[in-house]
Protein backbone atom coordinates (compact mmCIF):
# COMPACT_ATOMS: atom_id res chain seq x y z
CA UNK A 1 0.00 0.00 0.00
CA UNK A 2 2.44 2.11 0.89
CA UNK A 3 4.33 1.44 -2.66
CA UNK A 4 1.02 2.90 -4.33
CA UNK A 5 1.07 5.90 -1.95
CA UNK A 6 4.79 6.43 -3.54
CA UNK A 7 4.06 6.07 -7.24
CA UNK A 8 1.12 8.28 -6.63
CA UNK A 9 3.21 11.15 -5.52
CA UNK A 10 6.04 10.81 -8.06
CA UNK A 11 3.85 10.37 -10.96
CA UNK A 12 1.38 12.79 -9.95
CA UNK A 13 4.19 15.25 -9.99
CA UNK A 14 6.01 14.17 -13.14
CA UNK A 15 2.67 14.64 -14.96
CA UNK A 16 2.29 18.83 -13.57
CA UNK A 17 6.46 19.32 -14.66
CA UNK A 18 5.84 17.53 -18.02
CA UNK A 19 6.64 21.23 -19.83
CA UNK A 20 6.48 20.82 -23.35
CA UNK A 21 5.37 16.99 -23.37
CA UNK A 22 6.13 13.19 -21.93
CA UNK A 23 9.80 13.34 -23.08
CA UNK A 24 10.92 16.16 -20.74
CA UNK A 25 9.81 14.13 -17.48
CA UNK A 26 12.22 11.33 -18.50
CA UNK A 27 15.68 12.04 -16.88
CA UNK A 28 13.57 12.97 -13.58
CA UNK A 29 11.40 9.96 -13.99
CA UNK A 30 14.47 7.74 -14.27
CA UNK A 31 16.03 9.20 -11.36
CA UNK A 32 13.05 9.03 -8.77
CA UNK A 33 12.10 5.32 -10.28
CA UNK A 34 15.68 4.09 -10.77
CA UNK A 35 17.59 5.52 -8.08
CA UNK A 36 15.34 6.89 -5.31
CA UNK A 37 12.82 4.11 -5.29
CA UNK A 38 14.86 1.43 -6.58
CA UNK A 39 11.06 0.30 -8.36
CA UNK A 40 13.16 -1.00 -11.42
CA UNK A 41 16.71 -1.12 -12.74
CA UNK A 42 18.04 1.22 -15.32
CA UNK A 43 18.23 -1.86 -17.93
CA UNK A 44 14.02 -2.02 -17.59
CA UNK A 45 13.71 1.33 -17.48
CA UNK A 46 15.50 1.79 -21.17
CA UNK A 47 13.83 -1.31 -21.91
CA UNK A 48 10.37 -0.27 -20.68
CA UNK A 49 10.77 2.80 -22.86
CA UNK A 50 11.59 1.32 -25.43
CA UNK A 51 8.62 -0.97 -25.59
CA UNK A 52 6.59 2.06 -25.43
CA UNK A 53 8.09 3.41 -28.73
CA UNK A 54 6.42 0.14 -30.16
CA UNK A 55 2.77 0.19 -28.78
CA UNK A 56 0.21 2.37 -30.18
CA UNK A 57 -0.95 5.52 -28.46
CA UNK A 58 0.79 8.40 -26.62
CA UNK A 59 4.65 6.81 -25.81
CA UNK A 60 4.64 7.62 -21.96
CA UNK A 61 1.67 5.36 -21.48
CA UNK A 62 5.15 3.13 -20.61
CA UNK A 63 4.53 4.67 -17.53
CA UNK A 64 1.75 1.96 -16.63
CA UNK A 65 4.46 -0.72 -17.06
CA UNK A 66 7.30 1.03 -14.72
CA UNK A 67 3.93 0.98 -11.82
CA UNK A 68 3.65 -3.02 -12.75
CA UNK A 69 6.93 -3.41 -11.96
CA UNK A 70 7.34 -1.93 -8.98
CA UNK A 71 4.43 -4.00 -7.38
CA UNK A 72 6.32 -6.88 -8.38
CA UNK A 73 9.57 -5.68 -6.55
CA UNK A 74 7.96 -4.77 -3.64
CA UNK A 75 6.78 -8.26 -3.00
CA UNK A 76 2.96 -7.71 -4.53
CA UNK A 77 0.94 -10.43 -6.44
CA UNK A 78 -0.14 -9.74 -10.32
CA UNK A 79 -2.94 -8.23 -9.07
CA UNK A 80 -1.62 -5.95 -7.13
CA UNK A 81 0.73 -5.20 -9.85
CA UNK A 82 -2.53 -3.93 -12.23
CA UNK A 83 -3.46 -1.81 -9.61
CA UNK A 84 0.04 -0.36 -9.35
CA UNK A 85 -0.45 -0.04 -13.02
CA UNK A 86 -3.73 2.00 -13.13
CA UNK A 87 -2.66 4.30 -10.15
CA UNK A 88 0.22 5.41 -12.14
CA UNK A 89 -1.18 5.91 -15.55
CA UNK A 90 -4.50 7.87 -13.58
CA UNK A 91 -1.46 9.53 -11.66
CA UNK A 92 0.78 10.67 -14.94
CA UNK A 93 -2.64 11.81 -16.79
CA UNK A 94 -4.82 13.22 -14.35
CA UNK A 95 -3.09 16.40 -12.67
CA UNK A 96 -2.05 17.80 -16.75
CA UNK A 97 -5.60 16.54 -18.17
CA UNK A 98 -7.58 18.75 -15.49
CA UNK A 99 -5.41 22.08 -15.65
CA UNK A 100 -5.69 21.70 -19.30
CA UNK A 101 -9.79 21.28 -19.00
CA UNK A 102 -9.64 24.06 -16.37
CA UNK A 103 -7.28 26.35 -18.84
CA UNK A 104 -9.11 25.60 -21.94
CA UNK A 105 -11.81 27.25 -20.26
CA UNK A 106 -10.32 30.60 -19.75
CA UNK A 107 -8.04 30.39 -22.34
CA UNK A 108 -9.34 32.97 -24.59
CA UNK A 109 -8.64 35.52 -21.89
CA UNK A 110 -4.89 35.40 -21.62
CA UNK A 111 -4.58 34.24 -25.48
CA UNK A 112 -3.43 38.06 -26.75
CA UNK A 113 -1.79 38.46 -23.44
CA UNK A 114 2.41 38.71 -24.83
CA UNK A 115 3.77 36.72 -21.84
CA UNK A 116 2.28 34.07 -23.26
CA UNK A 117 4.70 34.46 -25.72
CA UNK A 118 7.59 35.06 -23.44
CA UNK A 119 6.57 32.04 -21.49
CA UNK A 120 6.62 30.03 -24.58
CA UNK A 121 10.14 30.96 -26.17
CA UNK A 122 11.47 31.36 -22.37
CA UNK A 123 10.57 27.72 -21.75
CA UNK A 124 11.53 25.77 -25.09
CA UNK A 125 15.22 25.73 -24.01
CA UNK A 126 14.89 24.13 -21.19
CA UNK A 127 12.22 21.65 -22.96
CA UNK A 128 15.26 20.35 -25.36
CA UNK A 129 17.63 20.51 -22.54
CA UNK A 130 15.05 18.35 -20.65
CA UNK A 131 14.81 16.31 -23.58
CA UNK A 132 18.73 15.73 -23.80
CA UNK A 133 18.74 14.90 -20.38
CA UNK A 134 16.17 12.10 -21.47
CA UNK A 135 18.16 10.72 -24.11
CA UNK A 136 21.37 10.75 -21.84
CA UNK A 137 19.63 8.72 -18.70
CA UNK A 138 18.35 6.12 -21.54
CA UNK A 139 20.94 6.27 -23.38
CA UNK A 140 23.56 5.61 -20.29
CA UNK A 141 21.91 2.15 -20.43
CA UNK A 142 21.12 1.42 -24.17
CA UNK A 143 23.73 2.72 -25.73
CA UNK A 144 26.93 3.76 -23.81
CA UNK A 145 26.98 1.10 -20.84
CA UNK A 146 30.50 0.46 -19.18
CA UNK A 147 28.98 -2.69 -18.33
CA UNK A 148 28.74 -3.93 -21.50
CA UNK A 149 31.74 -4.66 -23.56
CA UNK A 150 33.83 -2.38 -26.15
CA UNK A 151 32.26 -4.12 -29.23
CA UNK A 152 28.74 -4.08 -27.62
CA UNK A 153 28.86 -0.22 -27.21
CA UNK A 154 29.98 0.51 -30.77
CA UNK A 155 27.04 -1.67 -31.97
CA UNK A 156 24.21 -0.09 -29.69
CA UNK A 157 25.79 3.56 -30.30
CA UNK A 158 26.00 2.54 -34.35
CA UNK A 159 22.21 1.48 -34.09
CA UNK A 160 20.72 4.58 -32.31
CA UNK A 161 22.95 7.26 -34.49
CA UNK A 162 21.66 5.34 -37.88
CA UNK A 163 18.22 5.24 -36.83
CA UNK A 164 18.83 9.01 -36.25
CA UNK A 165 20.28 9.29 -39.51
CA UNK A 166 17.30 7.72 -41.13
CA UNK A 167 14.91 9.97 -39.52
CA UNK A 168 16.47 12.73 -40.99
CA UNK A 169 17.18 11.97 -44.63
CA UNK A 170 13.28 10.44 -45.21
CA UNK A 171 10.39 10.19 -43.39
CA UNK A 172 9.64 6.69 -42.48
CA UNK A 173 7.22 5.28 -39.54
CA UNK A 174 9.74 5.28 -36.64
CA UNK A 175 8.32 1.80 -35.02
CA UNK A 176 9.94 -0.07 -38.46
CA UNK A 177 13.03 1.21 -37.06
CA UNK A 178 13.02 0.26 -33.81
CA UNK A 179 11.58 -3.19 -34.84
CA UNK A 180 14.63 -3.38 -37.57
CA UNK A 181 17.02 -2.48 -33.96
CA UNK A 182 15.28 -5.41 -32.76
CA UNK A 183 16.05 -7.67 -35.65
CA UNK A 184 20.42 -6.04 -35.67
CA UNK A 185 20.19 -6.56 -31.96
CA UNK A 186 19.30 -10.21 -31.98
CA UNK A 187 21.51 -10.75 -34.72
CA UNK A 188 24.59 -8.83 -34.03
CA UNK A 189 24.37 -9.00 -29.87
CA UNK A 190 23.83 -12.18 -29.36
CA UNK A 191 26.74 -13.78 -28.59
CA UNK A 192 28.55 -10.84 -26.79
CA UNK B 1 -18.52 27.80 -42.17
CA UNK B 2 -19.46 25.25 -40.32
CA UNK B 3 -23.23 26.14 -39.94
CA UNK B 4 -24.67 23.36 -38.02
CA UNK B 5 -21.87 22.38 -35.51
CA UNK B 6 -21.30 18.62 -35.43
CA UNK B 7 -22.83 17.21 -31.76
CA UNK B 8 -21.11 13.24 -31.83
CA UNK B 9 -22.23 11.22 -28.75
CA UNK B 10 -19.41 9.91 -26.39
CA UNK B 11 -19.53 6.41 -27.66
CA UNK B 12 -18.71 8.23 -30.86
CA UNK B 13 -16.14 10.44 -29.54
CA UNK B 14 -14.46 7.31 -27.71
CA UNK B 15 -14.79 5.53 -30.86
CA UNK B 16 -12.86 7.91 -33.16
CA UNK B 17 -10.42 8.41 -30.34
CA UNK B 18 -10.01 4.38 -29.66
CA UNK B 19 -9.10 4.32 -33.76
CA UNK B 20 -6.32 6.62 -33.55
CA UNK B 21 -5.62 4.56 -30.36
CA UNK B 22 -5.16 1.61 -32.22
CA UNK B 23 -3.14 2.70 -35.24
CA UNK B 24 -0.89 5.11 -34.32
CA UNK B 25 2.34 3.47 -34.10
CA UNK B 26 5.22 5.10 -34.21
CA UNK B 27 3.83 8.12 -32.43
CA UNK B 28 3.57 11.51 -34.34
CA UNK B 29 0.26 11.80 -32.50
CA UNK B 30 -0.95 14.75 -33.18
CA UNK B 31 -1.16 14.52 -37.10
CA UNK B 32 -3.36 11.53 -36.48
CA UNK B 33 -5.77 13.51 -34.37
CA UNK B 34 -5.71 16.73 -37.04
CA UNK B 35 -6.37 13.94 -39.92
CA UNK B 36 -9.45 12.84 -38.09
CA UNK B 37 -11.28 15.60 -36.26
CA UNK B 38 -10.67 17.75 -39.11
CA UNK B 39 -10.41 16.10 -42.17
CA UNK B 40 -12.34 13.24 -41.35
CA UNK B 41 -15.02 14.22 -39.30
CA UNK B 42 -15.07 17.61 -39.38
CA UNK B 43 -15.41 18.15 -35.73
CA UNK B 44 -13.61 20.74 -35.56
CA UNK B 45 -12.23 23.62 -38.35
CA UNK B 46 -8.05 23.54 -39.19
CA UNK B 47 -8.25 26.99 -36.51
CA UNK B 48 -10.20 25.44 -33.96
CA UNK B 49 -7.43 22.59 -33.92
CA UNK B 50 -4.62 24.48 -34.09
CA UNK B 51 -5.93 26.78 -31.07
CA UNK B 52 -6.19 23.50 -29.10
CA UNK B 53 -2.46 22.07 -29.64
CA UNK B 54 -1.33 25.67 -28.43
CA UNK B 55 -3.01 25.07 -25.29
CA UNK B 56 -2.11 21.42 -25.24
CA UNK B 57 1.53 22.77 -26.02
CA UNK B 58 1.78 25.76 -23.54
CA UNK B 59 0.02 23.34 -20.83
CA UNK B 60 2.23 20.28 -19.14
CA UNK B 61 1.35 16.72 -20.10
CA UNK B 62 1.08 15.16 -23.16
CA UNK B 63 0.24 17.24 -26.37
CA UNK B 64 -1.68 14.45 -27.47
CA UNK B 65 -3.64 13.67 -24.46
CA UNK B 66 -4.13 17.68 -23.83
CA UNK B 67 -5.84 18.10 -27.21
CA UNK B 68 -7.97 15.24 -27.13
CA UNK B 69 -9.59 16.40 -23.44
CA UNK B 70 -10.01 19.60 -25.22
CA UNK B 71 -11.39 18.54 -28.49
CA UNK B 72 -13.28 16.07 -26.47
CA UNK B 73 -14.57 18.77 -23.99
CA UNK B 74 -15.90 21.01 -27.02
CA UNK B 75 -17.77 18.17 -28.58
CA UNK B 76 -19.48 17.06 -25.46
CA UNK B 77 -18.32 18.42 -21.83
CA UNK B 78 -16.83 16.76 -18.96
CA UNK B 79 -18.10 13.07 -20.44
CA UNK B 80 -16.19 13.75 -24.12
CA UNK B 81 -13.01 14.85 -22.53
CA UNK B 82 -13.58 11.43 -20.65
CA UNK B 83 -14.23 9.27 -23.43
CA UNK B 84 -11.59 11.49 -25.70
CA UNK B 85 -8.69 10.73 -23.32
CA UNK B 86 -9.41 7.39 -22.36
CA UNK B 87 -9.99 6.18 -26.06
CA UNK B 88 -6.74 7.50 -26.83
CA UNK B 89 -4.76 6.02 -24.07
CA UNK B 90 -6.45 2.73 -23.31
CA UNK B 91 -5.30 0.46 -26.65
CA UNK B 92 -1.97 1.54 -25.82
CA UNK B 93 -1.98 0.53 -22.55
CA UNK B 94 -3.47 -2.88 -23.09
CA UNK B 95 -1.02 -3.83 -25.53
CA UNK B 96 1.94 -2.49 -23.53
CA UNK B 97 0.28 -5.13 -20.34
CA UNK B 98 0.79 -7.71 -23.05
CA UNK B 99 4.20 -6.80 -23.85
CA UNK B 100 5.71 -6.06 -20.71
CA UNK B 101 3.87 -9.48 -19.36
CA UNK B 102 6.13 -11.15 -22.26
CA UNK B 103 8.82 -8.71 -21.37
CA UNK B 104 9.00 -10.54 -17.51
CA UNK B 105 8.54 -13.91 -18.93
CA UNK B 106 11.66 -14.09 -21.56
CA UNK B 107 13.74 -11.11 -20.44
CA UNK B 108 16.20 -14.28 -19.66
CA UNK B 109 16.02 -15.99 -22.75
CA UNK B 110 19.30 -15.03 -24.65
CA UNK B 111 17.92 -13.81 -28.27
CA UNK B 112 15.04 -12.15 -26.33
CA UNK B 113 17.44 -10.39 -24.75
CA UNK B 114 19.78 -9.24 -27.08
CA UNK B 115 17.00 -7.89 -29.37
CA UNK B 116 15.36 -5.85 -26.61
CA UNK B 117 19.15 -4.30 -26.26
CA UNK B 118 18.85 -3.73 -30.15
CA UNK B 119 15.59 -1.69 -29.45
CA UNK B 120 16.59 0.03 -26.69
CA UNK B 121 19.64 1.41 -28.47
CA UNK B 122 17.00 2.29 -31.43
CA UNK B 123 14.64 3.92 -29.48
CA UNK B 124 17.55 6.21 -28.14
CA UNK B 125 18.09 7.31 -31.68
CA UNK B 126 14.68 8.02 -32.10
CA UNK B 127 14.80 10.17 -29.09
CA UNK B 128 17.43 12.25 -30.41
CA UNK B 129 16.31 12.73 -33.40
CA UNK B 130 13.08 13.77 -32.51
CA UNK B 131 15.19 16.29 -30.03
CA UNK B 132 17.35 17.54 -32.15
CA UNK B 133 14.61 18.05 -34.87
CA UNK B 134 12.14 20.10 -32.62
CA UNK B 135 14.92 22.15 -31.09
CA UNK B 136 17.22 23.39 -34.21
CA UNK B 137 16.12 26.46 -33.45
CA UNK B 138 16.68 26.58 -29.60
CA UNK B 139 19.97 24.78 -30.46
CA UNK B 140 21.78 27.59 -33.12
CA UNK B 141 20.19 30.44 -31.21
CA UNK B 142 23.61 31.13 -28.25
CA UNK B 143 21.33 32.60 -25.48
CA UNK B 144 18.79 29.64 -26.17
CA UNK B 145 21.60 27.25 -26.20
CA UNK B 146 23.23 28.41 -22.47
CA UNK B 147 19.58 27.25 -21.33
CA UNK B 148 19.72 23.92 -23.01
CA UNK B 149 23.06 23.02 -21.46
CA UNK B 150 22.21 25.08 -18.27
CA UNK B 151 19.31 22.77 -18.24
CA UNK B 152 20.95 19.25 -19.37
CA UNK B 153 24.21 19.95 -17.20
CA UNK B 154 21.98 20.24 -14.01
CA UNK B 155 19.09 17.85 -14.49
CA UNK B 156 20.86 15.43 -16.84
CA UNK B 157 24.28 15.24 -14.89
CA UNK B 158 23.69 16.69 -11.45
CA UNK B 159 20.58 14.96 -11.01
CA UNK B 160 19.32 18.35 -9.82
CA UNK B 161 15.17 17.83 -9.49
CA UNK B 162 13.43 19.09 -12.01
CA UNK B 163 10.79 21.23 -9.84
CA UNK B 164 13.84 23.05 -8.32
CA UNK B 165 15.49 23.76 -11.71
CA UNK B 166 12.63 24.71 -12.90
CA UNK B 167 12.29 27.88 -10.60
CA UNK B 168 16.27 28.19 -10.96
CA UNK B 169 16.02 28.43 -14.81
CA UNK B 170 12.52 29.24 -16.27
CA UNK B 171 12.38 33.04 -14.61
CA UNK B 172 15.94 33.94 -15.97
CA UNK B 173 15.11 32.24 -19.28
CA UNK B 174 11.23 33.84 -19.59
CA UNK B 175 12.27 37.20 -18.37
CA UNK B 176 15.18 37.11 -20.96
CA UNK B 177 12.25 36.78 -23.66
CA UNK B 178 9.90 39.08 -21.94
CA UNK B 179 7.35 41.17 -24.12
CA UNK B 180 9.15 44.63 -25.47
CA UNK B 181 7.64 48.00 -26.58
CA UNK B 182 4.28 48.45 -27.41
CA UNK B 183 2.96 44.73 -26.92
CA UNK B 184 4.44 44.72 -22.93
CA UNK B 185 1.43 46.54 -20.52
Amino acid sequence: MRELVSLLNVFCLLSLLAVGGGSAVLPQMEHETVTVHQWVSADDFATIYSLGQMAPGPNMTMVGLIGFKAANHAGMSTGWGFAAMLVVLFAFYLPSSFLTYAVSHIWDSFKENPWRDAVQRGMAPITIGLMLAGVHAVGKTASYNPAHSLHFNTITIAVGLAVAGILFARRINPALLILAGGAVGWFALRGI
Amino acid sequence: MNNNPPTPTCPEIFAAFFRIGVTSFGGGLVAYLRDELVAKKNWMSPDEFLAALEIGQTLPGLNSVNVAIIAGRRLAGARGAIAAAAGLVVPGAVILVILGLLYVRFRNNRDVAAALAGIAAAAVGLLLQVTLKIGAKQLLNPLDLFFVLLTFVLVGLCHVSLPVALFLIAPFAIILRRPRGEAAK
